[in-house]
């Protein structure tokens, strides 16, 4: 009596576990055995059998909250560590299923990690299958009890089932670290010999993975390499063929010894194009398209700088070329492939205008995949094939007006790689209308490739100075810090555009003081060319009346326009400086000084005091000291003259680190400041004494002035701070110098509480004026890192909000640095934003949860 | 010919070698239903990067292309009703033929369950592995035909089953 419930028990256990879709399980039954388990459990007074899998999943879903689940997987984790801990045979491979589920949930599972090796020891092939399953989720070659599956992998490998040895493939092929492979390595090579197709093909990735893991291996599967391609199983045939990639492109041994498989690499892939149907392996009438792709890159590796493999695949690319059926995604999967094979081999003429026009017809088609791909590709042609690929230029050109940023993206990048010197207005104007157009994401990258083309293929200079103020104008707050210091090379070297550019950017000023570099080169400008100006001497287009009066009122509104940011007022404050010796209003410039010289603002301030040391006791040096600026000569940090690498013909000449046109904020944006003020507005002051060294130059003047204790080292070496007078490294540290448009809207605090504190700096989108744009920075003064740190914010339903990733997770403690994040907030009706926020972050260990509501956002952050 | 072959040094051709580096599968809401790790990856980095590239595919429209560039790699992904595939691979990789490879997958998910959905994928979790493994190894195709995967589930099936299939009374008291 007794084994008959016990043995309907043991059923019940293994359907709940193993069939493993109940929903095949009659209800009654299911109520059946429940009474058998209770009633059991009555007679030997037993633990209660865990949950099944199935039902566990059901509960999860149930709960309502986060809160809710996390208690119900704590209970049940319980459960299951005291079960692990009894050493319950029966309930294992139960038991560690249900921890893989609540591992995919988030939680953690490493307290299984041991149990999926018993399992796999068990001889119940469901024990088995559960347990390698768990090891290759839960284990990895970074932990050392993955060691411990070594043996019973070997054994397994060698098992009388097809399948056990499949799992043990497939485990060792997933994760096998470099040690299980070596010792491992001798079962693969055997099972990668044996005629059944089921393991050999297994077999071959699994020496794959052994290849990577340890090269030197590679060598031990090479005789049984010998019979692989005559294979007639697709399986085994795929897997070969992926293995001699990866030993080709391994070893350049190995590669010259497979080259003499081109002819029966190409017999294969003739006839899959000839065969007829074959329903096994047809994809929407293309037969084999896996094996075919393969095969193709295979081809592409042998015929790579050889000539005579090259001349041997030149037919069947042709002709998979041009009978490939193109009107599925497979078929231009495999045409996609044989163009980059064509592209990589030493391929006719013919063949290559082929495949670029292939590539042509990609970008007319309608699958904005198939588009994509013919960017990218064209992308990595334009070098070699320059010629060919300026044919599409419209078309690429067109692409630019795409709606998937995927495909702009390709579409603005390859249009900077064909900017030539014939094409350079006409490109420039589409790219100029884009840069108008297109989403901030892109500005950045844009200028920078507007300005680098720019540079290489003006064709006037009056042009070249055009476009970058038109860029400014455009897209001022995206730019590079270093265009503004390279705008203003460029002027001070174009001399007889002087006049004009002057007249051009005090025009600029008169229309928007808000886009900040363009402001700073207004200013630098106005300040060395004032006389021009006002004397009215344009030549290029009939010159504007202004007097020196109106010109000083721009400079002094720039000082106390709440748009500028500090770096701005010091450009214009020198510049109001230089005026000086160009204009006869000397008073008038002296007051403005002299009320500076106790601005809150320290850097201004400081020049301030300067200037006014300059008037009083260095009056008779000042003519000498505020001169025109000489011509500058070219340093390399000034324009660098490659197109985002993308272009063929550059000259490597200048280092790589000048070249991330993503970069828009440079790391040490205290190093570029003094350098930036050190170039360009502190130089031409002393100007006689130092024209051509401008890092330096800023302590030089401070050492002539005498009147402040800064040392000369002071431009060069922020990055030791400590070193530095406190007051200034206040200045600069704590203000946003470079976000241009926090200036407009004063930041606020959002949250402080419990040593966190989050800060909310803002910026209106200029395409979209409803759209917000505020940046987090979250801190933390506490002593301990605050982790797994999650901002989320909610707004009222008239809002829409879109929240950025986070640059990090993780709070440093000590306010040694912040975690960011963007949030846009669409706000069409202009209503007073409110936003509820909530974090959650653990702190010291233990798991911190908070909300807050945020209602006093300046105003100008939502009018 | 090829004894004591030289492996692999910088200034030879760049490795075309593709592989996958992972695969995802998670819903419209941003649950995970499944993953899949090629390269061994600290737990607390697929988390994140998992939360991260959800984020970023989910905030695509629909008529948006299959492809972006995430970090170092490219994403294919492709919605299916309620699931949304995701498979990152590197540079040289063909992503077209990734696309036939999810597509792949999703058919033989369907054929398994019969037209598979959703809740198919998270209460069978681990039959969705099952076939995920026979399908892909180290993130490679291992056979072209779609008959010989389902074939090979069904017998480790067949197997489980036998596992399971409860012996007699007899047998059970030692009897048979």
């Amino acid at each position: 009596m007794c084994s008959c419930y016990y043995s309907s028990v043991w059923l019940h256990v293994n359907t709940g576990e193993c069939n493993l879709a109940s929903k095949h399980v009659p209800l009654q039954y299911l109520i059946t055995l429940h009474w058998f388990e209770t009633l059991f459990l009555c007679v030997f007074q037993r633990m209660p059998a865990p949950i099944r899998l199935r039902e566990l999943i059901r509960t999860i879903r149930t709960a309502r909250t986060q809160a809710e689940e996390r208690e119900m997987i704590q209970k049940e984790c319980a459960a299951i560590r005291s079960s692990f801990r009894e050493e319950d045979n029966t309930y294992r491979c139960r038991n560690v299923a249900k921890l893989l589920y609540m591992h995919m949930l988030g939680y953690p599972a490493h307290f299984g990690q041991l149990e999926c090796l018993k399992l796999i020891a068990s001889q119940k092939f469901t024990d088995k299958r559960i347990g390698y399953l768990g090891a290759m989720l839960l284990l990895d070659e970074r932990q050392d009890v993955h060691l411990l599956m070594t043996n019973c992998i070997k054994n397994d490998l060698n098992h009388s089932t097809q399948y056990v040895q499949g799992l043990a493939l497939c485990t060792l092929g997933c994760m096998g670290s470099s040690e299980m492979c070596r010792d491992l390595a001798g079962e693969v090579e055997k099972l990668l010999k044996t005629s059944n197709s089921y393991l050999r093909k297994k077999a071959a990735l699994c020496a794959v993975h052994v290849i990577r893991k340890v090269p030197e291996l590679m060598e031990m599967f090479l005789p049984a390499t010998k019979n692989l391609l005559s294979e007639k199983n697709h399986g085994v045939l795929h897997t070969s063929v992926v293995l001699l990639t990866e030993m080709c492109e391994r070893s350049p041994d190995m590669l010259l010894h497979f080259r003499k498989l081109v002819p029966q690499l190409v017999r294969i892939l003739k006839n899959l194009i000839m065969s007829g149907y074959s329903p096994e392996h047809d994809v929407s009438g293309i037969s084999d398209p896996f094996l075919q792709v393969r095969i193709l890159r295979l081809l592409r590796i042998l015929g790579r700088s050889d000539d005579d493999s090259s001349e041997a695949m030149n037919d069947i690319l042709a002709q998979v070329a041009t009978n490939t059926e193109t009107s599925k995604n497979v078929g231009n999967a495999i045409l996609y492939e044989t163009v980059l094979t064509i592209m990589d081999i030493k391929s006719e003429s013919g063949l290559r205008v082929l495949a670029i026009n292939i590539l042509g017809r990609f970008l007319l088609n309608n699958d904005k995949n198939i588009r994509y791909v013919a960017l990218t590709s064209l992308l990595k042609t334009v070098q070699t094939d320059h010629n060919a690929v300026q044919r599409h230029r419209s078309t690429i050109v067109d692409c630019l007006k795409d709606l998937d940023v995927s495909i702009k993206r390709r579409a603005m990048e390859l249009s900077f790689a064909l900017v030539n010197g014939n094409n350079i207005r006409g490109m420039m104007k589409e790219l100029l209308y884009f840069l108008d157009s297109c989403d901030p994401e892109f500005k950045a990258d844009c200028a920078s490739g507007v300005f680098l083309a720019a540079e290489k293929y003006a064709p006037s200079k009056r042009w070249h100075i055009d476009t970058i103020m038109r860029v400014l104008t455009t897209a001022g707050s995206y730019v590079r810090d270093d265009s503004v210091p390279n705008l203003i090379q460029l002027i001070t070297n174009s001399v007889e555009m002087h006049a004009y550019t002057v007249q051009r950017l005090y025009k600029a000023l008169l229309d928007d003081i808000s886009q900040q570099p363009l402001v700073q080169v207004s200013s630098w400008c106005i300040g060395e060319y004032g006389d021009l100006l006002v004397s009215g001497q344009c030549e290029e287009e009939e010159p504007i009346q202004v007097t020196e009066d109106e010109v000083l009122d721009v400079l002094e509104g720039l000082l106390v326009s709440n748009l500028s940011t500090p770096v701005t007022r010091g450009y214009s404050l020198t510049a109001i400086m230089k005026l000086s010796t160009r204009f006869s209003s000397v008073n008038r410039i002296k007051k403005v000084v002299s009320i500076y010289s106790s601005s809150i603002d320290v850097e201004l301030q400081q020049r301030a005091v300067e200037y006014n040391a300059l008037f009083k006791k260095y009056d008779h040096m000042r003519p000498a000291l505020l001169e025109r600026m000489p011509i500058m000569e070219k340093t390399a940090s000034n324009g660098p003259t490659e197109i985002m690498q993308t272009n063929g013909e550059t000259e490597p000449s200048v280092p790589d680190t000048k070249h991330l046109p993503l970069v828009t904020q440079p790391a040490n944006q205290a190093n570029d400041l003094l350098d930036l003020l050190g170039g360009n507005d502190v130089v031409p002051v002393i100007q006689t004494t130092l024209p051509t060294k401008p890092a330096s130059a800023g302590g030089e003047l401070l050492d002539l002035l005498g009147d402040l204790s800064l040392s000369g080292g002071l431009a060069p070496a922020p990055s030791v701070p400590v070193s530095q007078p406190p007051f200034l490294l206040d200045g600069l540290s704590s203000q946003p110098l470079f976000n241009d448009t926090s200036a407009a809207i004063p930041p606020m605090t959002a949250y402080s509480k419990n040593g966190l504190k989050i800060e909310f700096t803002f910026e209106r989108a200029n395409p979209n004026p409803n759209i917000a744009v505020i940046t987090i920075h979250a801190t933390n003064t506490t002593e301990a890192d605050m982790t797994e740190f999650v901002f989320q914010a909610a707004v009222p339903k008239t809002f829409q909000l879109q929240l950025l990733s986070p640059s990090s997770n993780i709070v440093p403690a000590l306010n040694q640095g912040s975690v960011t994040q963007v949030i846009r907030v669409l706000n069409p009706q202009k209503q007073q934003l409110r936003m509820r926020v909530k974090l959650t972050y653990t702190h010291k260990g233990s798991p911190v949860q908070d909300l807050a509501e945020v209602n006093n956002f300046p105003p100008q952050s939502w009018q | 010919m090829v004894s004591g072959s030289r492996v692999k040094q910088a200034g030879w051709p760049p490795v075309l070698a593709s592989k996958m580096r992972f695969m995802l599968l998670f819903s419209r809401q941003g649950k995970l239903r499944l993953q899949k790790w090629y390269t061994a990856t600290a737990e607390r980095d697929k988390k994140k990067m998992v939360r991260e590239l959800m984020q970023v595919v989910l905030a695509r429209k629909p008529k948006m292309c299959s492809f972006l560039e995430w970090r170092d790699l490219k994403i294919v992904y492709k919605r299916y009703a309620s699931l949304y595939f995701c498979c990152a691979v590197e540079e040289q990789d063909n992503e077209l033929i990734t696309l036939e490879v999810i597509h792949r997958f999703v058919e033989l998910l369907d054929k398994y369950f019969g037209s598979v959905c959703e809740l198919d994928i998270i209460f069978n979790f681990e039959k969705a592995y099952f076939i995920l493994d026979e399908f892909l190894m180290g993130g490679e195709i291992q056979d072209t035909s779609k008959k010989s995967v389902l074939k090979a589930i069904e017998q480790a099936d067949l197997l489980q089953e036998e596992d399971e299939s409860p012996r007699s009374v007899l047998e059970e008291m030692g009897l048979a």
